[in-house]
């Protein structure tokens, strides 16, 4: 026990402006190898709860990296991760920069993805619990889920992370009109599967379809509220009640393992190339080095695996749908809004210093939020900017917002991505204990399906802070609007 | 204290925090290992049916930690095997650094009988540290989750 309290308090204070009520700065001058200042987007109580783990050193440290532009950038949801905190973002020169492995996370293109029905509430209730299991049974969730029933051969899975989205549609799983409403369109082109080690594509081969396990879920939602209802219908949502169903997972074995093998190899380069870096777990490699368009194709490979991942469960909830109200389910509209990564880098063009400048973003944590007129964003969204999902954590409620011209200025298109943990898994074991959690959530007349009663105490929602608060920090600064609150009517844990 | 103690969790708010005890790194080692495989279910529950040999080589200690864990979650991930039992009978000095041989003993995950707690996404160089007195050896570390 005694061991605790020295390994929690050893963070220094990090120095703090104020610039605004939402917007604190990190001076450049904390450390002498910082390139740029620290931005840090966050309420009063939000940001106390950043002082009491690494986070803010942790900013502060993302500033020292090669080529970096502006400022190193944390987000209302912002709390400790390796070398980067999570919740943040770090925009680098293409050429004078450095991409990191770090910077985009294990979890390579973990991200979330929204349908939507033309069902109301009333129309699902007595279904749900059924509708809840059917999911259960159909999308594998939880420690080690595979499939058994969707096996790949090698070649197929390099053809999976070759051509993303459109090569599960191909395979009958999803609708042509899917595809466009996924970032990147559901598939990064630099991606070249030669750059995956075999024992990335080994660990592969039979999650393509499944959940895993941690805060990933999948829910059915109701809107809650609509806060911006031009925008809102524009994205398929029309009024409160509207059923939503809701996919938060990732790139499973083979992202976390691409991560593994590229921080070796960062750090050889972060030696080869002489960049000086004050934590191990930034590494990383020139823009224009081979160790870098290595990473990148490989990473590629990760991200389309987490779009065809989250195309492949949408399947399987279309059909959950139609087993279980014995009708086809483009019937129940079922149509894709939106698929976005929360866990990515990305070659950009920003402006910087009235200059347009091609730059590698890495956003871990962070959904992108472009604003009006920008290319990358589906044609049918084009004018009023991206959809930007953000997850709640179980039994709390999720949101859409909606890209901003702001966030192009001060954020590199880019916003928060979720609630982040408050309390550690050990203290919420202590804590709850998984047959009340489930309880307290029934009571409120969300049915819940977990793996486990240790998964259900663990991601107690009073673990988590509080999503609406960090929604309400990107509102207010503008790098993303509020557009609509969804509240889950079932939940299904890994 | 007549048993002691061979790993505990620490407080770490996002992740899995772990301290490991040995009274040789080996010993700290294997106490790694089955700390981790307790995130993800209760390690008394798994029966020591298969042995497998691990072979991992890496360049300094903090490497090897993260390569054994590391494989470990390979070896989960594409055989579906739960382990339950390590034993790791020699880290040897190699030219290009450090090998550790070790045997490995655990059973097919079976969902019905074994406890699914959280899967164990990646092992991290975060807050790694290894400290060695005599016939003391504690490593922590921090699995993403």
């Amino acid at each position: 026990m005694n061991g605790k309290g020295k390994h929690l308090r050893r963070q220094t204070k990090v120095p703090l402006e104020r610039v605004d009520k939402y917007t604190w700065r990190i001076p450049k001058e904390y450390k002498p190898g910082m390139r740029v200042p620290g931005t840090v987007f966050a309420d009063d109580d939000l940001l106390k709860k950043m002082t009491t783990d690494r986070t803010l050193e942790q900013c502060a440290n993302v500033a020292h990296l090669p080529g970096i532009y502006k400022h190193a950038i944390t987000l209302p949801d912002g709390h400790e991760g390796y070398g980067f905190p999570i919740g943040g973002i770090a925009a680098t020169d293409y050429e004078e920069g450095v991409i990191s492995p770090g910077g985009v996370g294990y979890d390579i293109n973990c991200g979330v993805r929204l349908l939507t029905t033309n069902l109301s509430e009333a129309d699902i209730r007595p279904k749900l619990a059924e509708l809840a299991n059917t999911i259960f049974k159909n999308v594998p969730s939880g420690l080690g889920s595979r499939r058994k029933d969707f096996r790949l051969t090698s070649h197929e899975l390099d053809r999976l992370t070759s051509k993303g989205v459109q090569w599960v549609v191909d395979q009958g799983l999803g609708w042509p009109e899917d595809i466009k409403h996924c970032e990147e369109n559901g598939c990064m082109e630099v991606a070249n599967p030669d750059k995956v080690s075999t024992r990335a594509k080994e660990r592969g081969l039979t999650q393509v379809g499944t959940l895993g396990s941690g805060n990933h879920f999948l829910e059915v939602q109701k809107v809650d509220k609509i806060y911006d209802p031009q925008v809102a219908k524009a994205f398929g949502i029309s009024h409160e009640g509207q059923v939503t169903a809701m996919i938060h997972c990732g790139s499973r074995g083979f992202g976390h393992q691409v991560c593994s093998d590229y921080l070796r190899i960062m750090e050889r380069a972060v030696h080869k190339y002489k960049i000086v870096l004050p934590d191990r777990e930034l590494a990383c490699a020139p823009g224009t080095s081979k160790e870098a368009e290595d990473y990148y194709q490989a990473m590629a490979c990760a991200v389309n695996y987490a779009f065809s991942n989250r195309q492949a469960i949408t399947h399987w909830v279309r059909q959950s749908f139609e087993q279980v109200f014995k009708r086809p389910a483009e019937e129940f509209g079922l149509g894709l809004v939106y698929d976005v990564a929360h866990n990515i880098a990305k070659i950009e063009e920003h402006r910087v210093n009235e200059h347009t400048r091609k730059v590698w973003v890495h956003r871990k944590g962070a959904t992108r939020a472009f604003g009006p007129g920008r290319v990358e964003i589906p044609a049918d969204y084009r004018v009023l900017g991206q959809p930007v999902i953000i997850p709640g954590s179980m039994g709390t409620s999720s949101w859409v917002l909606v890209g901003t011209p702001k966030a192009m200025e001060v954020s590199f298109g880019s916003t928060a991505h979720g609630a982040g943990r408050m309390m550690s898994r050990t203290a919420a074991k202590r804590r709850f204990w998984g047959g009340d959690v489930k309880k307290a959530l029934e009571q409120r007349g969300i049915f819940v399906r977990a793996a486990s009663q240790v998964i259900l105490a663990e991601e107690a929602d009073l673990a988590y802070k509080n999503v609406d608060r960090v929604v309400e920090v990107s509102d207010k600064v503008g790098i993303a609007t509020r557009v609509v609150r969804l509240v889950p009517l079932s939940v299904v844990k890994g | 204290m007549s048993v002691k103690k061979r790993f505990e969790f620490l407080e770490h708010t996002a992740d899995v925090y772990i301290a490991a005890y040995g009274e040789s790194l080996e010993k700290a080692f294997e106490n790694a290992a089955l700390a981790t495989f307790e995130v993800m279910t209760d390690v008394e529950k798994v029966e020591p049916a298969t042995e497998d040999l691990v072979e991992v080589e890496a360049h300094d200690e903090y490497a090897l930690l993260y390569s054994w864990l590391e494989e470990l979650l390979i070896r989960f991930d594409t055989a579906n095997i739960l382990y339950c039992r390590f034993k790791v009978y020699s880290i040897e000095e190699t030219p290009a650094g450090l090998k550790l041989k070790a045997k490995i003993w655990g059973e097919p995950f079976n969902p019905e009988r074994h406890l699914q707690k959280v899967g164990v996404k990646a092992v991290t160089y975060h807050r790694m540290e290894i400290v060695k007195k005599p016939k003391a050896v504690t490593v922590r570390f921090i699995l993403d989750i």
